[in-house]
């Protein structure tokens, strides 16, 4: 048994092609890596969006918006 | 691999891709030592980040569909002859394919996908440039990923492919990319650009534009030698570096084998040699003379005049390469500047212009200067022409560019997601991080004092 499908080296390798592990997992393996990309856009926003809030609560004074309203 | 140069030819084949991608990676690093250099002090990591975590969005994107576009794609679909996706070139180039994956039955596809992928971050941090130091992160990378694993990969089905739409009927030639990664790229940034609104001060009340300077000229500078050193895996990846006349199967007779371009139609590599290095010193040249020796002017002169020859670099005199690479570095520049005050566009690193002017104005010229030469060894596809060559960069800059990246950034906007505060902006996006910097020094004098009173 192997996880490749190659169990020995005994072979012609004109006659060898994937050898990658749990091969017939593809479609699986693709649904896990979009979960994984979507979830990570998702998650990320969110947190910079909320260091802005924190950022903005925290030090946006008036000296802030003074010098905001004042840009020319 | 039945024969001995069978193999060896594969083997070839496969290592100088895979060379072309380790040099196309000093691109990217190039462009984030030139991003870093160009923002200022208080926005350094979230500009170094945002460019950077673009690769690994880009890389596996392209990995779950971009790359599939790119085979599927060709005819439009239902542009050429009413015809559609072309599945079955597609499936050996899907995310689910045995192909994609360990294999030793096909030893090519895995650095081509990889050749691909670097131009794909190359087109993503054009973008990153021009929109630094008031976009949020987030939505960056969300439009990163739908420049470099969609618009720019749908563009290279259309006209960066043997069997592309463009290149059959508007004869459309771009042999390294002026138009496919350069125009479209500054296209789309363009569009990002009118949405977002130029960084806080940059222009006056009376909307007069103040120049915000690089913070490390010197910084910007490396970063453009960087992305010269890079283009050269860049322009060698464009090539197919050995092919017989029967691996094409057009109508080249006789044995010779070949270069040739992605087009499949023959060229040399000593001719793309000297035609990149003579855009380049036009370029230069040009941004010198133009900008009254402005360093980043300069430098990006260079990278302005290799784009805009670079569509038919293939083919040109290195005489023509040079005075095409003068010419629109010239008109890049003054575009910039002329956008910029006109419509108050704030392109922070010029990206706009050096990627996406010269791009267009190099296929337009590109069709005046190769008029008549025939767009592929494969019979019945149009001949080079200027009509083809400039409804190409329209495709290019507008289509696929300015119009995605536009509707992308009004999305964003509309959901309040495109651009930071503008009390964050003020701060500085490392705000924080240099709070924390302090804290941690403070604590270290704490310390110190408390050793001091034991003593």
């Amino acid at each position: 048994m192997s996880t490749t499908g190659i169990t020995t080296w005994a072979v012609d390798l004109a006659d060898v092609g994937a050898v990658y592990p749990f091969q017939g997992w593809e479609f699986i393996m693709l649904i896990v890596g979009l979960v994984f990309w979507i979830w990570w856009h998702v998650t990320t926003f969110r947190s910079e969006l909320a260091q802005h809030d924190h950022k903005v609560t925290t030090y946006g004074g008036a000296k802030l918006s003074e010098a905001l309203d004042s840009n020319d | 691999m039945g024969s001995n140069i069978d193999a060896i030819t594969t083997i070839f084949t496969e290592f100088y891709y895979w060379l072309t991608v380790a040099l196309m990676f000093l691109i990217h690093v190039g462009f984030c030592m030139y991003e870093v250099g160009a923002s200022r002090r208080r926005n350094h990591m979230h500009t170094l980040l945002k460019n950077s975590m673009l690769i690994p969005l880009v890389t596996i994107t392209f990995f779950f569909f971009g790359w599939w576009i790119y085979w599927a794609f060709p005819n439009g679909p239902f542009i050429y002859q009413g015809q559609g996706l072309i599945l079955d070139m597609a499936a050996g180039n899907a995310p689910t394919s045995e192909t994609m994956g360990t294999n030793l039955s096909d030893r090519i596809t895995g650095v081509f996908w990889a050749a691909f992928l670097l131009f794909s971050w190359t087109a993503a941090s054009i973008v990153s440039g021009s929109v630094i130091e008031r976009i949020n992160s987030g939505a960056f990378w969300i439009l990163a990923v739908m420049i470099g694993s969609g618009a720019w990969i749908i563009d290279a089905a259309w006209g960066w492919h043997y069997d592309g739409w463009m290149v059959k009927m508007l004869g459309y030639h771009d042999a390294y990319a002026s138009g496919v990664i350069h125009g479209i790229a500054g296209g789309f940034a363009l569009g990002v650009l009118v949405v977002l609104g130029p960084r806080l001060g940059k222009f006056s009340s009376s909307g007069k534009a103040r120049d915000i300077l690089p913070h490390n000229p010197w910084l910007v500078c490396i970063g453009l030698f960087l992305i010269y050193t890079g283009f050269w895996g860049f322009y060698v990846a464009c090539n197919v570096p050995l092919i017989a006349p029967d691996g094409i199967g057009g109508e080249i007779t006789g044995e010779t084998w070949t270069a040739t371009t992605i087009y499949l139609t023959p060229t040399t590599l000593g001719a793309i040699t000297v035609n990149f290095l003579m855009s380049l010193s036009g370029g230069m040249l040009m941004g010198y003379f133009v900008s009254k020796g402005n360093a980043f002017w300069t430098y990006s002169g260079g990278l302005a005049g290799i784009i805009t020859a670079s569509a038919g670099n293939d083919l040109y005199h290195p005489i023509q390469a040079m005075v095409i690479g003068a010419v629109g570095t010239y008109l890049a520049y003054k575009l910039h500047y002329w956008v910029e005050n006109k419509f108050k566009i704030d392109d922070a690193v010029g990206a706009v212009a050096v990627h996406g002017y010269a791009g267009f104005i190099g296929l337009v010229i590109c069709g005046f200067v190769l008029w008549g030469h025939p767009s592929s060894p494969y019979a019945g596809y149009a001949a080079i022409n200027p009509l083809g060559q400039l409804v190409g960069a329209i495709i290019m800059f507008g289509v696929l560019g300015f119009l995605p990246g536009w509707i992308g950034a009004l999305v964003l906007h509309k959901f309040g997601l495109l651009r930071i505060p503008k009390e964050v902006e003020l701060m500085g996006l490392d705000f924080a991080t240099d709070r924390e910097e302090a804290a941690a020094a403070e604590e270290v004098r704490d310390a110190l004092k408390q050793i001091a009173v034991s003593k």
